[in-house]
């Protein structure tokens, strides 16, 4: 077992290292081989190591063993540790599985793009990094995995180097993640001085061991600095502003990195501290709101977007926001149930968006595409799948993890109605907006162009053999937990009770909910439909048969039209809070101040000046002139004379 | 018996004097002769102590000093005269470089 855990990370880490040394000499076959070679040994490993800890004896404890002293600093020392347990199962297979598709599918959508060997380096750099985030068995560890998926991050975003937007854009995740990654390490600190230790297995027994309301102020604070990390890793308000920049960069990295992987991390690292988030309630009831408001805030904002993979990137964050809701309101499992279903169908939204843009010749505004369906349908089918999946639509995985949230929102330990209305609320206006985004690309009249109308074609099986296989699981992931309001076992859940189980039981004892009655899980189920359904209907209303609707709309309600499609203004308002102030201070106090004239000026020029002053008026002693020489020689002798009286 | 500081200040007195020449006359036989006039200035200085001590070292020393000061004198004036035979002069402003 702990050789297979290992060789997970191994490969890619390898293929990145092989890739990136000697990838320029390489063929494009070769670099693909070598790239998605190792993400399918990843992926196989993550399966052969999720049977072998299935049958280990010990399951469902957890499968902790240190295979080197990383640090060891006077008392403190943080081992090279791996964690294994249900919840790093359900991790490791479902990021291997999305990464080695993602991998197959940028053979075919790379494969005329510049840099391809640099490409697939980076890629199984960054999966050989999410990896160690989510088998990392202390938080040091998983921090170097953190930073690995942010560097990673920002290297990908700003692939296309020499486009200024791009790394723009690729800068701006990196600036804005490190605001969260600042609590993460002030929240490890924390968390170390509190337990002397930053292993998981020390931390969370000891918290387990704990009576619910004791330290209090710390567990608190270390929750609330660890979500910060997480509203910076996983694009939620505030921090999410570098999310829709981050589209710059190819289709396959908004897939892998900010669908389905990186940006879960912040949903793992809660999910992994759910013990201690269950010791310190505030905390937690802090990442539910955080997150139904993000959810809400970003769908408002997706309604309008007419850029394919804008809209796509904040039904991101928003899915995101309902993903720390599950976690938020007590419901864990359910929280990582939407991960995963979340990871197929995002992933599949953003490859299919890719597959469009690839027939479009680049073109990703929605406002020139229509009608699609006839020359892109195996797009459009797997497209179209994805869409009835993260809208909710019942039998398929999205409203069986959908509902898991809600059903939490409603009457999970730390539910509330406000969040449940919110909630529903929201999953109206993802399926509306979602299919308004499906209705604009695909259906209705064409509006396209004529000189890419011409070159419109379906993409090569690299491309959409994935998108088929993703579209599979988008279908039936969900299955894994029946719910059981329809007589099933919720399986997923009752898998991930050993992890889970402790936190929720102990919120739950905690009777922290509003004492009011709250809806069977039936009824629910049918609310939650009744938004799909609604938001479905009003979209095929505006965008298949009455299409002027939403020009009217627009026009009537200017003022919050114009404020929802420049996102709030948000970006604006942050230029002026923060980049400008910080670049001015940049530019007149720390680089005209401190470096041009304090230290060139003063320190060297200075120095160099007083030197040399120095010299000119010592240089006067030798004159020349002998009787010159004979008045310091007699000074000198008078000077001394006098220190021996007075003082010798 | 004369007061101590009285021969003292007599000692003070010629010493600033000779110091003050050195450093102001031109002519180097000038300065020569301020030099024997700060090396008397001590002698008596030396006697003084000598006599209100009642110590005779310090009269032996001065007969040191007389006798340095003599040969002293007798080499200086030697390399004056070389001096000026080769450069033509005696004022010491324009003796300022070993170059010949």
């Amino acid at each position: 077992m702990e050789q297979l855990i290992l060789l997970i990370l191994i490969p890619p880490l390898f293929s990145a290292a092989l890739n990136g040394i000697f990838g320029r000499r390489f063929s494009n076959a070769t670099v693909s081989l070598i790239g998605c070679g190792a993400a399918g040994l990843a992926a196989l490993f993550a399966l052969l190591a999720a049977w072998t800890y299935s049958h280990l004896a010990s399951e469902p404890l957890p499968f902790i063993q240190s295979y080197f002293t990383w640090i060891e600093a006077g008392p403190f020392r943080a081992d090279f540790a791996l964690y294994y347990d249900r919840l790093t199962l359900v991790m490791t297979v479902t990021v291997t599985l999305v990464a080695f598709l993602i991998h197959l599918y940028s053979r075919g959508y790379m494969e005329h793009e510049g840099g391809y060997y640099r490409f697939f380096c980076y890629l199984n750099l960054f999966l050989f990094m999410m990896l160690l985030l989510v088998t990392a068995a202390n938080f040091p560890l998983m921090f170097v995995g953190w930073e690995g998926v942010g560097l990673c991050s920002y290297l990908l975003i700003g692939f296309y180097f020499r486009k200024k937007s791009a790394s723009d854009a690729g800068k701006k995740a990196f600036v804005v993640t490190r605001i969260g990654d600042a609590g993460f390490t002030v929240a490890v600190a924390l968390l170390y001085w509190s337990f002397g230790s930053a292993d998981f297995g020390y931390i969370f027994d000891r918290i387990g061991a704990m009576p619910p309301g004791s330290m209090q102020g710390a567990l608190t604070a270390a929750g609330l600095l660890l979500f910060l990390g997480a509203v910076g890793k996983s694009a939620q308000l505030p921090l999410y502003v570098w999310l829709p920049d981050a589209m710059e960069g190819p289709t396959p990295v908004s897939a892998l990195i900010h669908a389905a992987t990186m940006v879960t991390a912040g949903v793992y690292l809660v999910a992994r501290s759910s013990i201690l988030f269950a010791h310190a309630p505030m905390a937690l009831a802090v990442v539910a709101t955080v997150g139904v408001l993000t959810a809400f805030y970003a769908a408002t904002i997706a309604l309008t977007q007419n850029d394919l993979k804008r809209m796509l990137a904040y039904s991101t964050i928003s899915q995101l926001g309902y993903m720390f809701v599950g976690c938020g309101v007590g419901a864990f499992a359910a929280g990582i149930f939407h991960l995963m279903t979340h990871a197929f169908f995002k992933s599949l939204l953003f490859l299919a968006a890719g597959s469009v843009m690839h027939a479009m010749s680049g073109e990703l505004d929605m406002r020139k595409m229509g009608g699609l369906r006839s020359k892109l349908g195996t797009t459009w089918l797997t497209f179209f799948i994805a869409t009835l999946a993260i809208s909710g639509v019942p039998l398929l995985s999205g409203f069986f993890s959908k509902d898991e949230i809600l059903a939490g929102a409603s009457e999970g330990p730390l539910g509330h109605p406000l969040i449940f209305w919110l909630a529903v609320f929201t999953a109206a206006m993802t399926a509306f907006y979602m299919f308004r985004g499906l209705l604009l690309t695909f259906h209705g009249p064409s509006r396209v162009e004529p000189h890419v109308a011409s070159h419109i074609h379906e993409s090569g099986s690299k491309m959409t053999r994935p998108l088929i296989v993703l579209a599979f699981f988008s279908v039936v992931a969900g299955y894994l937990s029946w719910p059981k309001a329809w007589g099933g076992a919720e399986r997923f859940d009752e898998y991930l009770d050993p992890v889970f189980g402790r936190s929720t039981a102990l919120l739950a004892a905690e009777n922290l909910r509003p004492a009011e009655h709250s809806l069977s899980h039936l009824e629910i189920m049918g609310v939650s439909v009744a938004a799909a359904l609604l938001g479905i209907g009003v979209a095929l209303w505006f965008y298949l048969k009455s299409t002027e609707i939403p020009r009217q709309l627009a026009a009537r309600f200017e003022g919050i039209y114009q404020l929802l499609v420049r996102k709030y203004y948000v970006d604006e308002a942050y230029d002026w809070l923060f980049v400008n102030p910080i670049k001015r201070l940049s530019d007149k106090v720390l680089w005209r101040s401190t470096d041009a004239a304090a230290i060139d000026g003063l320190m060297v020029d200075g120095s160099a000046e007083a030197a040399l002053s120095l010299g000119g008026v010592l240089r006067r002693i030798q004159s020349g002139n002998l009787r010159s020489y004979a008045t310091w020689v007699l000074l000198g002798a008078v000077l001394w004379l006098g220190y021996a009286l007075f003082h010798g | 018996m004369v007061p101590l500081y009285h021969i003292l200040a007599v000692s003070v007195i010629l010493f600033g004097l000779g110091a003050a020449g050195f450093i102001v006359r031109r002519n180097i036989i000038t300065i020569f002769m301020c030099i024997e006039l700060m090396l008397n200035a001590v002698n008596l200085a030396f006697i003084g102590f000598s006599r209100y001590l009642g110590n005779p070292n310090g009269q032996v020393i001065v007969f040191f000093v007389i006798v340095v000061a003599a040969a002293e004198a007798a080499v200086g004036l030697a390399i004056i005269i070389a001096v000026e035979r080769n450069r033509a002069t005696l004022t010491i402003d324009e003796i300022d470089s070993m170059k010949m």
